[in-house]
């Protein structure tokens, strides 16, 4: 077992971020015109935009709950008197809001792309593979809930953050320690999410690179030097 | 260097602010935005055009970019026109735009393709028999192998082939059928060469070098107006758009301008800021009629009426009431108005018009010793005379010495050459007042059209004059001035009935008289009329019609245009600049057609080529004729006699045939290779042993016995053309019979309906899948692909070097490869190379020097067409049989089979030897042939070849074409024009010596579209001074027009038009094709039926030019079939727009959507034509497999008058003369489906349908 946690806890989070880092550079520049959301909406809008914004917004909060979640130093957790129990309460009560939202959104694209004879007809393998392995991973991630209620110590929460803590900090023998523990169940939403990294560069998420963010707040004219 | 580099300059991305920190200045990278500027970057640009009957000929720039072509734009370098003129440009609309989407569709034919089920016998027969031709003839002459594959045509199952493979199959069935049957027993459609003309000549080459017979298709499309040949003796001469410009008043009548003529529509509505009027004649609230001052709207098929009302008019007020002086100029030297006709007795004790009084009535042939029968006589007003003026076409041929060059218009007596002022009436010098009775056609009865009740037969008072003929009988003769104005019903003060004094009396041809049958109020017909001529009067000819096939599609389409053209005449507009008679329907002006016509029917090689009239050949060889429900007596003249006129139209066509009027393919019932060898082993001469077995009956004509299976058409290739998915009319009589497969014919034949029988034709059981083999060319997989046995990928109009011109404007521009042809698809050209080479290898020993005789009718501008001044039938013993004269000429080809390739790729010796020429002049032709050594290289390998100029490209035969045409050298300009000189006596050098050193190339024309030089070819001019118009030189410079006055003629003589009453012009109201009443509420859906005329005109997305198989164009639409119909027709059958509906009739169904349109008058329907059924068509609910095209529908019917031949005018010409294919007169069921199959299953199921709407 040990060896096969080696390989995905261990030396998995390395390939995975690293051809979704080298992935997305290559591809941005070398591909610019493939750099794209290539949004469907022209095909078909029926429920769209309920389906799109569900789907994105539960998503990009489930991202940043996990990120800001397994990021977090344990040390700021404890300056502002969050404990472990009470910081997984929190975690599973946000997660399963968004992860419902996304859930409910990400049912209806996954519907409409597969049932839709114009988005069907115009979607790529890649784009049904990608959405398919969102749909999985998120399913995975809502099956965790109920097992986080069984055991609300934080114990559980606290392996995986060190898990992730000790990946970016380079440390992958203690990395491997970390998940030791961890349920099956756990693993598989794991090893799925890295996957997920590991596709990144050759899908449609590329977008995400490019989300306009400073849009909102970007002067009325921008004018680009010669 | 990088993208994402780039982008790494956080820092100091914003360099500046301004408008107090609203904008911002960047440094970011800008080098995405080079994807903006390479969008107009290309590889390069190349000018070609779309080889496609749509008459724009519009010149365009095709971008390809890597290789691929992306799009293509209008080309704006077109010469200038000249001062108060406006340019051409923008030339081009949203079809051709949008045509590149072709090249690379799912739906381009991109390899070679056969029907499986002959591939697999093909492939078995081949290793069996080893020898191609056996193996083909083990195929076709198998009941069981032929009915395979026969059957199975248009259900699908082609597999790809390669070109290796299907140009031995099509190669062999071309030897076998040549060998065993005759070669004129291959037939080849291909349409419109003025649109791709090397494309076409590949083929036409090919077949002519074989001794094939092409079909013509002008006639066929029923856009060859007959009333242009019979009153000009002209094919169809029109002015190019520029010249509408010119006008100041502009019929548009049953022509969508704007829709259909949309690259040139600008000079219409150019000229109206400059004053000029507008009138529109109509049914159909139509995209033109919004451009009209004043639309009339008259019931379809009934614009005789209103031309007719509208002559009555112009005739009293301007010719005999009040007088214009430019009028009675006109009509005098340039028609036939003067010109005496015979008045012949009656046993009533009334008269009847006749033939024209002829020379050779009078004592001593008035002294005219040649031609005295085409001589046409006149009373002289400055002598009192009676005189042969100039210019009958008997003075066209065989003259000698002095009387040479009096085939003029000058106003001389022929004789003596005195000037003579031609007396238009005999009103004042008349020995006797005539009663004359004129046929009146306007009471006969149908179930759609209003009647009038006046009797059948109108006696009218007509001046006469007394003369003796040479038996020393006294005659009565009228002038054809006298007989019009009576024909008008114009009351002139000679007493006696059916005349009008007023316009508001009820008598043919009365303002008054035509509002009951075609809804216009009388005082709109009198006021247009009024204008048209005093606007005439004032500019001397500048009211123009614009004419479109509308109005020349109905059975008696000769009337609506003899009915137009009279008025045009009347008030001087014929060759007038801005002025005259408009017809456009096709592009079927071929400039440079002589140049061209030595390329295409390998006149270089073979002398007479095989042409074939197709509409006969269609109603024959499809079988229409055995469904034939239109009698004869149904449309002859009532002052006939029935006892005289008996038969069934196909009856008239075998008359017609034997006679030498109209061609034949095949031509007898005996190969034409072994008639020649059984005449040379009897020791005869061929053409004297056909003789001989035509009389003694050994040997008969084809169409007599067309059910027996020697007289198939075996083998047909169509290229160019989708006969069966938009010309072919009747097109389930082709499935049924031509084809062998599943059709959806309703009718029965009348062996079991038992209807009027043909006499000169064996009835036989029905014989079905005629063809052994159907090749065809294209580029898309259209209607007929899907029917054929082998599909021949072809390239592009964006892949190939051609020629295209247009009636439209009058420059010479080509089509060139942008890109090479994509896939395994090869040119038209290099296709017919290939299988020509093929043929050259498989034919070695079956076929090898052959003698053919090949059967040509009398033809239009040869001396032939003097042939029958009277009409003698040899078999009913009236005559003996003459070749040439009685009868077709028998000519004797020598084809040299095995050296079919070499003499394909190259100019062969007849253009030294014979020259080269066309419309009855000829000229030497030496010295191009020599340039055109020098141009294309000279032929190094031995045989017949060695040392001809060679035609190896596509450019090469272009090349071919414009050195040898007049209108592209300017040097054989000048010969042609010295030529005509010769005849007419007149120097007309002068039209083309400014251009004498012209030589237009086929890398000047890819340069910029270049002018063409005037030739004699053509009625026009394009000069400097003057747009192209029509007749201009018959009016300018005196020549005459190719008929036997040499006049316009008002007045036809011919004894057959006589007959069915059209000597002149009549209202004709739409027959009768009784095709409703034996299926209307025969198979009910429960939804109500309610019956249509069925109009097919010309759509806005497609017309000819993308097919309606182009998404864009579909994408504009509804996508798929569709059918116009009226608000009110819509609410009696329960019909809502879009609709699923099905229109049917005896002859087959239609299922489409239903168009519920305002624009639409209650009776009638639209249909555009060339609807594909390929795309979204569902299946018919009344035959039960798929709905049809829109001539599903229709049934060719032919007219007697428009198969006479041997008389002047009236002479059969390829495209020119013939029978014409109309189908407006037709009606048809319609109702809303009840439900929509798609029959997208293997086999039918319940399952596959859904609702109705």
């Amino acid at each position: 077992m040990s060896y096969l946690d080696t390989l995905f806890f261990g030396v998995y989070p390395y390939l995975a971020g690293a051809v979704f880092l080298f992935g997305s550079l290559v591809r941005f520049d070398r591909d610019q015109f493939t750099w794209k959301a290539h949004s469907s909406q022209i095909l078909n809008k029926k429920d769209m935009r309920l389906a799109s914004n569900l789907f994105h917004v539960g998503i990009i909060l489930l991202f940043f709950g996990h990120f800001f979640g397994m990021l977090t130093p344990l040390e700021i957790l404890h300056a502002i008197g969050v404990s472990a129990s009470a910081k997984q309460v929190l975690a599973v009560v946000a997660g399963t809001i968004f992860g419902v939202m996304c859930f409910i959104g990400l049912t209806m694209l996954v519907k409409r792309r597969l049932t839709d004879p114009r988005v069907r007809a115009t979607s790529t393998r890649m784009d049904i593979f990608i959405l398919l392995l969102l749909y999985v991973q998120l399913i995975l991630g809502l099956l965790t809930v109920p097992v986080s209620l069984m055991h609300l110590d934080g114990h559980n929460m606290l392996n995986l953050m060190a898990w992730a803590r000790n990946v970016v900090t380079f440390d992958p023998a203690e990395a491997v320690a970390a998940v030791s523990e961890i349920g099956f169940l756990f693993k598989l939403h794991m090893v799925l999410g890295m996957t997920v990294f590991l596709v990144f560069p050759f899908s449609r998420l590329v977008h995400i690179w490019s989300a306009p963010v400073t849009y909102p707040a970007r002067p009325y004219q921008v004018v680009r030097q010669r | 260097m990088s993208h994402f580099l780039d982008r790494l300059n956080f820092f100091k991305k914003v360099t500046d602010t301004f408008s107090g920190d609203h904008g911002i200045v960047t440094q970011e990278d800008r080098g995405w935005e080079d994807a903006y500027r390479a969008r107009w970057q290309h590889d390069k640009i190349v000018r070609s055009t779309h080889g496609v009957n749509c008459t724009g000929s519009c010149s365009w720039k095709i971008y390809v970019k890597n290789g691929l072509v992306t799009w293509e734009t209008q080309q704006t370098d077109y010469p200038r026109t000249r001062d108060d003129l406006p340019n051409h440009e923008p030339r081009g609309c949203q079809r051709g735009a949008s045509y590149s989407w072709y090249l690379y569709s799912a739906n381009r034919v991109k390899y070679p393709m056969v029907r499986g089920r002959l591939l697999k016998l093909w492939r078995e027969a081949l290793a069996q028999k080893k020898d191609p031709v056996d193996a083909w003839a083990s195929i076709v002459e198998d009941p069981a192998k032929a009915a395979e594959y026969k059957t199975m045509r248009g259900l699908g199952g082609f597999v790809r082939a390669s070109w290796e493979e299907v140009n031995p199959i099509i190669a062999a069935a071309n030897v076998y059928t040549a060998k065993q049957y005759g070669p004129d027993r291959i037939y080849g459609f291909s349409p419109i060469p003025a649109m791709s003309m090397v494309s076409y000549a590949a083929g036409s080459r090919y077949l002519s070098l074989i001794g094939g017979a092409c079909g013509s298709f002008y006639d066929w499309y029923c856009d060859l107006p007959p009333a242009s040949p019979m009153i000009w003796g002209e094919q169809t001469d029109v002015p190019e758009s520029a010249d509408w410009y010119n006008s100041t008043f502009l019929m548009m009548w049953g022509s969508n301008v704007p829709q259909t003529r949309t690259p040139d529509a600008h000079f219409m509505t150019e000229v109206r800021y400059k004053g000029a009027k507008i009138v529109v004649v109509c049914p159909d609230y139509s995209e033109a009629s919004k451009f009209a001052d004043v639309w009339l709207h008259p019931k379809q098929g009934t614009d005789a009426a209103v031309a007719m009302a509208m002559g009555h008019v112009i005739l009293r007020e301007f010719h005999l009431d009040g007088q214009s002086e430019y009028f009675n100029k006109y009509v005098r030297e340039t028609t036939d108005f003067p010109y005496l006709v015979m008045l012949d007795p009656r046993e009533d004790g009334n008269y009847v018009n006749g033939r024209f009084l002829r020379a050779s009535d009078l004592a001593d042939s008035a002294g005219q010793a040649n031609n005295a029968d085409w001589k046409t006589l006149a009373f002289d007003e400055n002598s009192g005379n009676l005189i042969v003026p100039n210019g009958s076409i008997g003075f066209r041929w065989g003259e000698k010495d002095g009387m040479v060059g009096k085939w003029n218009l000058e106003a001389k007596e022929s004789l003596a050459g005195a000037k003579t002022q031609l007396r238009l009436s005999v009103n004042e010098i008349k020995d006797a007042v005539a009663p004359v009775a004129f046929p009146y056609f306007g009471a006969t009865q149908h179930p759609h059209f209003t009647c009038t009740q006046h009797d059948a037969i109108q006696v009218r008072h007509v001046p006469a004059k007394k003369i003796k003929l040479a038996d020393g009988r006294e005659a009565l003769v009228a002038t054809v001035y006298d007989l019009t104005l009576a024909n008008y019903g114009l009351d002139r003060g000679l007493g006696g009935g059916n005349i009008a004094q007023s316009y508001d009396d009820d008598v043919p041809y009365t303002p008054a008289w035509q509002e009951k049958i075609t809804g216009v109020p009388r005082a709109q017909i009198i006021a247009v009329a009024r204008q048209f001529a005093e606007n005439a009067d004032k500019t001397h000819g500048k009211s123009m019609i614009i004419i479109g096939a509308a109005m020349n599609h109905w059975y008696h389409m000769d009337m609506n245009y003899r009915g137009v053209i009279n008025m045009l005449m009347m008030c001087g507009c014929v060759g007038q600049s801005g002025g005259g008679w408009a017809h456009y329907v096709g592009q079927e002006k071929l400039r440079p057609q002589t140049g061209w016509t030595a390329l295409a029917f390998a006149l270089d090689w073979h002398r007479p080529p095989r042409h074939m009239n197709s509409t006969s050949f269609f109603y024959i060889h499809s079988s229409q004729w055995r469904y034939e429900k239109l009698a004869m007596s149904e449309i002859l003249s009532p002052l006939a006699d029935p006892k005289q006129w008996q038969g069934t139209q196909i009856d008239y066509n075998v008359r017609a045939a034997r006679m030498g009027w109209l061609p034949t393919a095949p031509h007898f019932d005996a190969n034409p290779l072994k008639l020649a060898k059984a005449a040379i082993e009897a020791g005869k001469t061929p053409a004297e042993y056909v003789v001989e077995n035509l009389k003694s009956g050994k040997v008969d004509f084809a169409f007599a016995d067309p059910d027996n299976p020697v007289n198939f058409p075996r083998n047909l290739f169509v290229w160019r053309s989708n006969l069966l998915g938009s010309s072919g009319k009747g097109h389930e009589y082709f499935l049924k019979y031509l084809l062998g497969t599943t059709h959806g014919v309703q009718g029965k034949d009348l062996g079991k309906d038992g209807g009027e029988k043909p006499m000169e034709v064996k009835w036989r059981d029905a014989a079905h899948g005629k063809l052994d083999l159907l090749v065809t060319l294209d580029f898309r997989m259209s209607t007929t692909c899907m029917y054929s046995d082998i599909v021949l990928p072809t390239a592009t109009w964006y892949e190939k070097n051609d020629l295209n011109t247009s009636d439209m404007h009058p420059f010479i521009h080509p089509l060139s490869a942008a890109v090479d042809p994509a896939w395994e698809s090869r040119t038209d050209w290099d296709i017919f190379k290939g299988i020509a080479k093929t043929f050259s290898e498989v034919c070695v020993g079956h076929l090898g020097v052959e003698k053919d005789i090949v059967a040509l009718p009398t033809l239009h501008d040869t001396p032939t067409e003097l042939a029958m001044p009277d009409v003698r039938d040899w078999k009913k013993g009236e005559c003996d049989l003459i070749p040439g004269k009685t009868a077709p000429s028998l000519v004797v080809v020598e084809r040299d089979y095995p050296n079919t390739y070499q003499k394909f790729t190259s100019v062969g010796p007849l253009l030294d030897t014979l020259g080269n020429g066309g419309k009855g002049i000829g000229w030497n032709t030496q010295d191009e042939v020599a340039a055109l050594a020098t141009l294309n290289h000279t032929v190094l390998e031995e045989g017949v070849a060695k040392g001809r100029p060679r035609i190896e490209t596509d450019i090469d035969a272009a090349e071919m074409v414009m050195m040898l045409a007049p209108e592209t050298n300017g040097h054989v300009a000048v010969k042609a024009w010295e030529a005509l000189s010769k005849i007419t006596g007149r120097d007309h050098t002068h039209l083309a010596l400014p251009k004498e050193h012209e030589k237009i190339r086929f890398r000047d024309i890819q340069a910029q579209p270049r002018k063409i030089i005037s030739s004699p070819t053509w009625s026009g001019l394009e000069d400097e001074k003057v747009s192209y118009n029509a007749g201009y030189t018959n009016v300018h410079e005196l020549i005459p027009w190719r008929t036997v006055t040499g006049r316009q003629q008002f007045y036809q003589d011919h004894l057959w038009m006589l007959g069915f009453g059209e000597a002149m012009c009549a209202y004709r109201p739409p027959v009768d094709m009784k095709t409703i009443d034996p299926i209307i509420g025969k198979k009910p859906n429960g939804n109500p039926e309610i019956v249509l005329n069925f109009i097919t005109p010309h759509q806005k997305w497609g017309i000819h030019s993308t097919y309606t198989d182009n998404l864009l164009m579909l994408t504009l639409s509804r996508g798929g079939p569709i059918i116009w119909i009226s608000e009110a027709d819509a609410k009696k059958a329960g019909i809502e727009d879009n609709d699923w509906i099905e229109a049917y009739n005896v002859n087959g169904a239609i299922a489409a959507r239903a168009v519920v349109s305002q624009r639409v008058p209650e009776g009638m329907s639209m249909m555009y034509h060339a609807q594909e059924k390929i795309v979204n068509t569902p299946g018919s609910e009344t035959t039960g497999t798929r709905g049809g095209i829109h001539n599903s529908v229709t049934r060719t019917v032919l007219k007697p008058t428009h198969m006479i031949g041997s008389y002047a005018q009236q002479s059969y010409g390829f495209n020119y003369y013939g029978t014409v294919g109309a189908n407006r007169d037709e009606f048809i069921v319609v109702r809303k489906m009840d439900k929509v199959d798609w029959l997208d299953d293997e086999t039918p199921s319940e399952a596959s349908t859904v609702e109705a709407h």
